[in-house]
């Protein structure tokens, strides 16, 4: 039976996991074995405090994950497939299955992320890992001197177009807004990079090609039937989340996209479930978040472990809601 | 060298190069390349699943690995644009790929139907 049991492997998670460690609470987390948190593909993270040179994400990972086993942290790669209310001593607590091994706790934390969302188009699956990508880092090697797409205005498909210049001719970023929504500093470097072109206003209808990408079918959104062609090798799409946050249907409150509704102290609608990160409604979905998240949320479960105990100490409970 | 490479049965996955690749999808009968790269996260989460898969298949699926970074021919040849990506080769023809990481049950699923 642990204390805790966190469900996500990104910064959110590892970072409950760091203070739920130290904090000497019996905690297992679960990561997924083939889902790597999104941050994991991102090239560089310019605006997390404390690293003027910029980090990958995937070191970063690295090192949180270092740092969480550090003290202690049991990290186990695991596919989360239900999770179950059970009684233990009286208490309530939870059952969660994962490839077909069950474990057992007191209290849930949620760290399972988002993932980027699909277009929804005709072509888009049937030419994915065939020009249609979704992980620039994994691929944009691919593209030396070819010409791709990405779709999206938001930091990602912003820093992601920057990357994937250093390989293609050339980098057109599609847009179904007027401007772009990515952060100034990235915008900026966007306009002044010879190798991005902005098709704005528009909307990817459909992604050309027979076994390989050939190109998009572009709808111009304030002209109906405006339908143009754009050549193009591959197309990179960064246009939106979906949170993973399927387990948890039912169970706990969420928003109507998917999004995992806590308080300030990450305490979901039922006793004992904790959300933190990308899988949570909030304002901004940033490293920085998701860590400060994960302490809260870490926190927040100790104390409704020692109230559940009968060990709080005094002074340091839980305002009731 | 290339002789001591090409085991019969090996229970990991071989080292494959530019070079080489066609003497190993000659050799093996079922033969599935894992192309990958170091800056790949997702191609890193698959290389555990592919290792086991190699031990507890031994003798019945043969797995290579190959780096696309330093194998440019082979991934140009066989039109990869994407990793991870394994390459499924029956007797000496190319029959599949499989894109994208995934769980191990559903990796050998996904193996078998290219039987």
């Amino acid at each position: 039976m642990y204390d805790v049991i966190i469900i996500g492997a990104g910064p959110a998670g590892l970072t409950a996991g760091i203070y739920a460690s130290r904090a000497n609470l019996k905690t297992l987390l679960l990561g997924s074995s083939f889902n790597p948190s999104l941050i994991t593909t991102t090239d560089i993270i310019e605006n997390y405090p404390g690293f003027p040179d910029g980090i990958s994400g995937f070191e970063l990972v690295d090192k949180l994950t270092e740092q969480a086993q550090h003290f202690g942290l049991e990290i186990i790669s695991h596919d989360v497939s239900s999770i179950e209310k059970i009684s233990a001593e009286g208490s309530d607590a939870w059952e969660i299955w994962a490839d077909q091994k069950n474990f057992q706790a007191y209290s849930l934390i949620f760290s399972t992320g988002a993932e980027y969302a699909k277009l929804d188009v005709p072509g888009e699956q049937a030419l994915t890992g065939k020009g249609v990508s979704y992980c620039a880092t994994c691929d944009g090697p691919f593209y030396r001197e070819k010409d791709v797409v990405v779709v999206g205005g938001g930091d990602t498909a912003v820093q992601e177009a920057l990357f994937l210049t250093k390989f293609a001719r050339k980098v057109t970023l599609v847009h179904r807004r007027d401007r772009l929504r990515a952060t100034g500093v990235l915008r900026e470097r966007a306009e002044k990079n010879e190798k991005i072109a902005f098709v704005l206003n528009s909307e990817v209808e459909e992604i050309l090609g027979d076994t390989v990408v050939s190109g998009v079918r572009l709808k111009d959104v304030n002209t109906p039937n405006s339908a143009k062609q754009l050549r193009a090798d591959g197309v990179f799409i960064f246009a939106g989340y979906v949170p993973n946050t399927s387990l948890l249907t039912d169970i706990v409150e969420m928003d109507d996209k998917g999004y995992i509704i806590t308080d300030d102290q990450m305490r979901t609608s039922v006793a004992g479930i904790f959300a933190c990160g990308d899988c949570r409604q909030k304002l901004l979905r940033q490293v920085v978040t998701a860590c400060g998240d994960g302490a809260t949320a870490a926190f927040a479960a100790e104390l409704y472990i020692d109230e559940l105990k009968g060990t709080s100490y005094e002074g340091r409970t839980i305002d009731t809601k | 060298m290339t002789e001591e490479k090409f085991v019969d049965n090996p229970d990991h996955p071989l080292e494959i190069t530019d070079s080489d690749i066609d003497q190993a999808i000659t050799k093996y009968p079922f033969f599935v390349v894992d192309c990958w790269a170091q800056w790949c996260g997702p191609c890193r989460m698959l290389t555990p699943v592919v290792d086991s898969l190699a031990k507890k298949h031994q003798g019945n699926i043969t797995f290579g690995k190959l780096d696309v970074d330093n194998n440019p021919a082979t991934a140009s040849k066989y039109g990869i644009r994407s990793i991870p990506n394994l390459i499924v080769f029956k007797d000496g023809q190319k029959v599949g790929d499989i894109i994208g990481a995934m769980p191990e049950d559903r990796l050998l699923d996904e193996i078998n139907s290219y039987r």
